[in-house]
């Protein structure tokens, strides 16, 4: 039994009123959730923002709370959808966390990524992100400050924190699983003795690659990290 | 020799275990700076001597002197961030209420920047989807059973769960709760969970 299935009979109990988005079923609501946690768990950087699909997964989960104070108590029925309302928030804060740690690990970068992003292209943070990532770095400037940088020598009171806060290594390897099958992914060398080499992702295939080489591809949803 | 005082900052810390937070050594900090004056002022010096009389000398010693102040900096911050990064990992250990024995360890600015650290990170939970927000610090393990076993270790007090029921959680005393409710009590130490 999945968490999707619960999801969609908690949409029959509410009688089929939660249609707040018609074209996407709860069960594929909470595959995208599946598909972005385990993408966000598993890759070095921050990945899009996907507010619009953190706040539909939150409605559903209220509405399935406001369903379950109507069932009776101790109905059986009631403690397997406890269960899975269990599961669905453990997914969704684990997938806001891993965003928060990387935030937190690498708000400079975060921030300046941010920043120099064009007018219409997707955002990495989410308007709270956002607010959350400069108050981290201003909370951390400040407290530098006052401990000791203002207290050394005239030229060293400042530190650039880009260069000081390590960048995500885009480098690592990941696991990934191929939606939508590629042609010609050109893998660059890992060493001097290597030359580059083109390969073609069948769908379905399982690879282990630099994080680097594919990273187009978990943006636009051709490849799934596993 | 420069500097060494420096890195003994950095080898407490890589000293301890993770997660532990050492008292604040106020007095390293101290001492380092203070080297660091020295160092600075003794390059002034020597920077105007070099200008006015002409002592190329004396450069090799001067950027000597540089490097070991950039090393000085780098390794009072390094120890500092990575002090910020164990008290933030308390956060989400323990809630928003320190033990006193930690914050005893803490100066006076680390109290402030974790004080501004967990606001942020509440209006931050506060603003995700609907009214309520949601606290991302609770479900930190995936669910295994809806209920659990478990075992007060000190009193504390009636509480609460969703249906409306209060239970009094008193010293040594058993309940069968569900498992959301008590993430937290057992991080405190309040509860235990029995593994029977």
């Amino acid at each position: 039994r999945t968490m999707a299935d619960a999801l969609s009979d908690a949409g029959d109990l509410s009688g089929g009123e939660g249609s707040q988005d018609d074209v996407m079923t709860p069960a594929e609501l909470i595959a995208r959730l599946e598909e972005a946690w385990l993408n966000e768990k598993f890759s070095p950087e921050l990945l899009e923002s996907k507010s619009e699909l953190v706040e539909c997964v939150m409605e559903q989960l209220t509405h399935m709370e406001e369903n379950l104070q109507r069932v009776r108590k101790g109905d059986l029925k009631a403690s397997v959808h406890h269960m899975e309302i269990g599961r669905i928030r453990y997914v969704l804060s684990s997938y806001l966390r891993s965003r928060l740690q990387k935030i937190e690990k690498f708000f400079p970068h975060v921030l300046e990524k941010e920043k120099s992003r064009a007018d219409g292209d997707p955002s990495f943070l989410s308007p709270e992100e956002f607010a959350f990532a400069k108050e981290y770095l201003a909370n951390t400037e400040v407290y530098l400050k006052a401990v000791a940088l203002r207290h050394m020598p005239p030229n060293l009171q400042s530190i650039d924190m880009l260069k000081a806060i390590p960048e995500p290594c885009l480098d690592s390897f990941v696991f990934l699983r191929v939606k939508e099958r590629q042609e010609k992914i050109l893998v660059e060398p890992e060493t001097d003795e290597q030359r580059e080499y083109v390969v073609d992702l069948e769908e379905g295939s399982q690879h282990l690659m630099r994080y680097r080489t594919i990273a187009p591809l978990v943006a636009n949803g051709a490849v799934q990290l596993i | 020799m420069f500097c060494e005082k420096a890195v003994e900052l950095v080898r407490e810390l890589h000293r301890m275990s993770d997660g532990q937070l050492p008292a604040f050594n106020e007095d390293g900090i101290r001492q380092v700076l203070e080297e660091m004056k020295a160092l600075y002022e003794q390059n002034q010096s020597d920077v105007n001597e070099a200008k006015t009389e002409g002592k190329s000398e004396l450069i090799p010693s001067i950027k000597f002197r540089h490097c070991c102040l950039l090393r000085n900096q780098r390794c009072i911050t390094a120890y500092l961030y990575d002090r910020l990064l164990r008290i933030r990992a308390l956060r989400w250990e323990y809630g928003s209420v320190l033990p006193t024995t930690i914050r005893f360890h803490m100066c006076a600015e680390e109290v402030e920047w974790f004080n501004q650290y967990k606001k942020s990170l509440a209006s931050y939970m506060r603003s995700l989807g609907g009214e309520e927000g949601l606290d991302i610090t609770q479900d930190m393990k995936p669910p295994k059973s809806l209920y659990i076993e478990v075992r007060c270790l000190k009193d504390h007090g009636e509480f609460e769960i969703d249906d409306g029921t209060v239970i009094l959680l008193k010293k040594n005393s058993q309940h069968f709760l569900p498992r959301w409710k008590c993430e937290q009590l057992i991080r405190q130490g309040v509860l235990e969970h029995v593994i029977s």
